[in-house]
């Protein structure tokens, strides 16, 4: 375990605690980006470059502004008076709480070893190849599935017509 | 602690904080986030055993990764369509109160 790993976790655990506790929507989503901003330096320091900016593109550039953009079109941001928290935050709490200790024990005691390798060094062009090659069926579904999605979004938040 | 392990914990934790997150707040959209940091979570176990794993070269781990990061793409784009379609109908976005079919 290295001082960038132990650094790199703090930073993704604080922001994704942050951004499931903070009480304005706004800074939650900030936080929660840091979080994602953490998770790629994270695949980075992993040795998957590809991955690693895949993330900061898709999350911390498109899910971050399309979360922003829901806040601001619900007027959910600023102050409330309710309670941030659902009725049933406790049995919530208990059941997340339980979950990592299961998962943490099933780690723990699995005795799993893997040595310290060197980082396989992968580029863009090997990706390339294989999603042209031997994955190029799941690559045609995706791109069915990103359009099937984008259809229905805009379907989906579309104002409907007033039908007599 | 073995590398692969410490990720694995970390990656634990994250999801943990993603479920207590979407079980435990009541705004959709925050919810959803927890979701997102759950599917993260799981990505980040992807990466590791790919990292290391007997066969890096296989870049099974980084394919299975980028798929799951368009699908998550995908949720986020309908699930935060669903609720300005929610909230066009109630006026909130509180969870608790969502609780009739008919808007």
């Amino acid at each position: 375990m290295t001082v960038t790993f132990l650094i790199l976790a703090a930073l993704t655990i604080i922001g994704a605690s942050a951004a499931m506790g903070l009480r304005n929507l706004i800074h939650c989503v900030l936080a929660l980006t840091l979080g994602f901003v953490g998770l790629a330096m994270l695949y980075l320091e992993l040795g998957a470059q590809f991955v690693g900016f895949t993330q900061i593109l898709v999350y911390v550039g498109a899910v971050a502004i399309l979360s922003v953009f829901a806040i601001m079109m619900t007027r959910s941001a600023g102050p409330h008076a309710e309670p941030a928290l659902s009725a049933s935050w406790i049995i919530g709490l208990v059941v997340a709480g339980a979950t990592f200790a299961v998962l943490a024990w099933a780690i723990l005691s699995s005795g799993i070893t893997a040595p310290a390798t060197e980082a396989p060094d992968v580029s863009v062009k090997q990706i390339g190849d294989a999603l042209m090659h031997s994955y190029a069926v799941p690559l045609e579904i995706m791109g069915l599935l990103l359009t099937a999605a984008l259809i229905g979004a805009v379907i989906i938040a579309m104002p409907q017509e007033k039908t007599p | 602690m073995s590398p692969l392990t410490s990720y694995l914990l970390l990656s634990a934790m994250i999801f943990s904080i993603g479920l207590a997150g979407a079980l435990s707040r009541r705004n959709a959209i925050l919810v959803l986030s927890g979701i997102e940091l759950m599917l993260n979570a799981a990505n980040l176990n992807f990466i590791a055993f790919w990292r290391y794993g007997p066969n890096p070269a296989a870049l099974t781990g980084i394919m299975f990764t980028i798929f799951s990061i368009s699908i998550a793409a995908a949720e986020a784009a309908v699930g935060l369509g669903i609720i300005l379609a929610v909230y066009r109908h109630t006026r909130n976005t509180d969870l608790d109160q969502m609780n009739s079919m008919k808007g």
